[in-house]
């Protein structure tokens, strides 16, 4: 009999990474503040305890050095390396090892060598952290060819994807909001994968597609709720992983509903929103009952004040005006 | 080092394995002069004894890392040519598949972790290798190769930083070959020598002249041989020079002709090794004729497979992006 608890997001990715480690001696965790510390939303919390510092190893701050060195050491075969990047916006000082290195070299070496890494790391706003701690990047990783970008909502999601990355013969780049490591929700005691390109609906609903991610998917369930009191019937819909992407399950929710808003913390440029208008309107373009709407922060850095930052933050109520627009 | 002290096998092997890199980059040189291979071409003509001396104390299981100027170590670590030639050619049957050219021909069959068209950019990826050999409790080892250039790079400095505090097999291969492209190196760092840094991290440094291949041999032996008794990493180097530019076309407006010519002619590791084992009877001038024979005949093999081998299939283009597959898109075309 399946045991199935409420436990937070950020101990689902503990014992996703617990459970590869214990079967996998490959897997090895990297980055800083990772060991006894358990790392700084708790997510590799126990596990130092649990496998010694050879296999949970704090590293100095070079994410450069170390996410290179889990990049090395998985296109060795010897070990399946989870690196975590303790904040997605420093990415910039190691971005060569992700995008010229990790994401490369199996195309470059005409398929011989396989990149069998993780990179763990968060993302999002609304803590007052600012422009340097606070950005959702995905787009940036989305846009190279060669790297999995994973970017899961909920507690049961985070462990099955978090396992199946880990179990992926490719370089990952797993992205965890912030504001969802506290979030519990129900997850099975035992391990279960969740297959990498499968979209999941969040809420069936027959008006209005929303396409959104991680913590942007909360939301929208939240907006699709209050709408159904006025009739108003909001499908919500989640890729899980932005690479591979389940397009069809997109495509195939906007044929059904004619109408699309995506919910994106990106940028609005060059971004996962704009990424799956041009799906729409490509795929869908005879479908479509409306203009597509986009929700997303403006093109500004990302403000200190929370006054600022949660006008920065798209909110339910420019999701519900997007919907209401195009009814 | 003497070379008594080293078998006759190891002396030919490195005697041959250098006139072999040289037979082939100059070869190189004329196929990208006709116009037969293209994109960025950088030779390891003049630098010949680095490669060799540090490969001579390495086993096919032990790891390294290339760098832009990469058929020398690709060549000495056991890289199999035709494929190597069949790269340059952009062919199928290419070491790659004519998806990596000069700057990316790699051979994980015998652990050639890859060139690299960062500079620096491979250095983590040898201490990444040297972090699983130790995990798995293994004894090999993992090399770094890099330029003089590459020591003012981040991954340098914490590349080595890492492995000095795990202690991990790895040693770095400093190849001042005294120009950063351009600069020289007494306008890039203050110090007289990289390995001066090793101070910095807590490991061994040394450097060596990188134009004699029994020293470089012996300074390697020791750190190689360091590494595998678990005492971790070192810092070696090897002072050398490129006879030729940067990359093939380089005008070379920042040096001398003269300079060039001194090097060449004072400096040649591959004479300078040849006058030791001839003059210790090791070597005859016959074997010396029949050697470079040899070395030219199989880069002329080698040609010939490149010049017969088929373009890339086209369908090709879209392949080995990734490993796993999976439900989603994963390579996009509109």
């Amino acid at each position: 009999m399946a045991v199935v608890r409420r436990i937070s997001f950020a101990k689902a990715i503990a014992e996703a990474l617990d459970y590869e480690m214990a079967k996998d001696k490959r897997v090895v965790v990297i980055g800083e503040d990772v060991g006894k510390y358990g790392g700084i939303y708790g997510a590799t919390a126990g596990l130092y305890e649990k496998y010694g510092e050879d296999r949970v190893v704090d590293t100095p701050i070079a994410e450069s050095g170390f996410i290179g060195t889990a990049i090395g050491a998985a296109a060795t075969g010897l070990l399946r390396p989870v690196a975590e990047l303790m904040f997605i916006d420093f990415f910039g000082v190691t971005m060569d090892q992700i995008y010229n290195q990790a994401a490369k070299m199996r195309y470059m070496f005409g398929g011989k060598a396989k990149v069998s890494m993780v990179i763990r790391t968060p993302c999002g706003a609304g803590f007052s952290a600012a422009a340097q701690h606070s950005q959702s990047l995905h787009a940036i990783f989305t846009h190279v060819p060669g790297l999995k970008v994973v970017m899961p909502s909920t507690p049961y999601d985070v462990k099955g994807l978090l396992i199946s990355s880990i179990e992926d013969d490719d370089p990952v780049i797993f992205i965890e909001h912030k504001g969802l490591y506290a979030l519990e929700g129900e997850v099975p005691e035992e391990p279960y994968s969740i297959p990498l390109g499968e979209a999941d609906v969040k809420r069936e609903g027959r008006d209005v597609t929303i396409v959104a991610t991680a913590a942007m998917v909360h939301k929208s369930l939240d907006v699709a709720n209050k709408l159904e009191k006025d009739g108003i019937s909001v499908e919500v819909v989640d890729p899980r992983s932005l690479v591979p992407l389940d397009e069809d399950l997109i495509v195939e929710s906007i044929k059904k509903t004619g109408r699309l808003v995506v919910v994106d913390e990106g940028y609005p440029r060059a971004s996962f929103a704009t990424d799956i208008a041009a799906i729409a309107a490509s795929k869908c373009f005879k479908d479509l009952k409306a203009p597509v709407k986009l929700v997303t922060p403006p093109a500004t850095p990302i403000p200190f004040s929370p006054a600022l930052e949660s006008e920065w933050i798209p909110s339910a109520e420019k999701i519900e005006k997007a919907v209401r627009e195009i009814l | 080092m003497a070379v008594e002290e080293i078998s006759k096998e190891k002396l030919l092997w490195m005697y041959e394995t250098m006139v072999k890199i040289r037979v082939h980059e100059e070869r190189v040189a004329e196929l990208f002069a006709q116009g037969k291979i293209g994109g960025f071409v950088h030779l390891y003509v003049g630098e010949e004894a680095v490669a060799t001396g540090v490969m001579a104390n390495l086993k096919k299981e032990d790891f390294i890392t290339s760098t832009h100027r990469g058929h020398g170590h690709y060549i000495a670590k056991g890289g199999d040519i035709k494929a190597s030639m069949a790269e340059l050619f952009g062919k199928r049957e290419g070491a790659c598949k004519g998806k990596g050219g000069s700057m990316h021909i790699a051979d994980l069959d015998v652990g050639e972790l890859g060139a690299n068209g960062i500079v620096g950019g491979g250095i983590p990826h040898a201490v990444g290798a040297g972090w699983g050999i130790k995990l798995n409790g293994l004894d090999n080892v993992a090399v770094a190769f890099f330029g003089d250039g590459a020591s003012n790079q981040q991954n340098f400095h914490e590349g080595i930083n890492m492995a000095a505090i795990l202690k991990l097999p790895v040693i770095f291969v400093c190849e001042n070959n005294l120009y950063q492209i351009s600069l020289s190196y007494s306008k890039q760092q203050r110090i007289k020598s990289v390995a001066e840094r090793a101070k910095a991290y807590g490991i061994p440094g040394a450097s060596v002249d990188g134009q004699d291949v029994l020293a470089v041999y012996e300074v390697a032996k020791e750190a190689v041989e360091r590494a595998r008794r678990g005492e971790g990493p070192s810092l070696i180097e090897a002072r050398t020079y490129r006879f030729r530019g940067h990359f093939e076309g380089d005008p070379q407006v920042y040096r001398t002709k003269e300079e060039i010519q001194w090097w060449k002619e004072n400096k040649d590791p591959i004479k300078l090794f040849e006058k030791v084992l001839l003059e210790k009877n090791i070597l005859t001038e016959k074997e010396v004729s029949s050697i470079l024979e040899k070395a030219k005949n199989e880069v002329e093999a080698a040609v010939k497979f490149a010049e017969e081998g088929k373009l890339p299939d086209k369908k090709s283009l879209l392949e080995d992006v990734f490993s796993t597959p999976t439900k989603g898109v994963l390579v996009w075309q509109w």
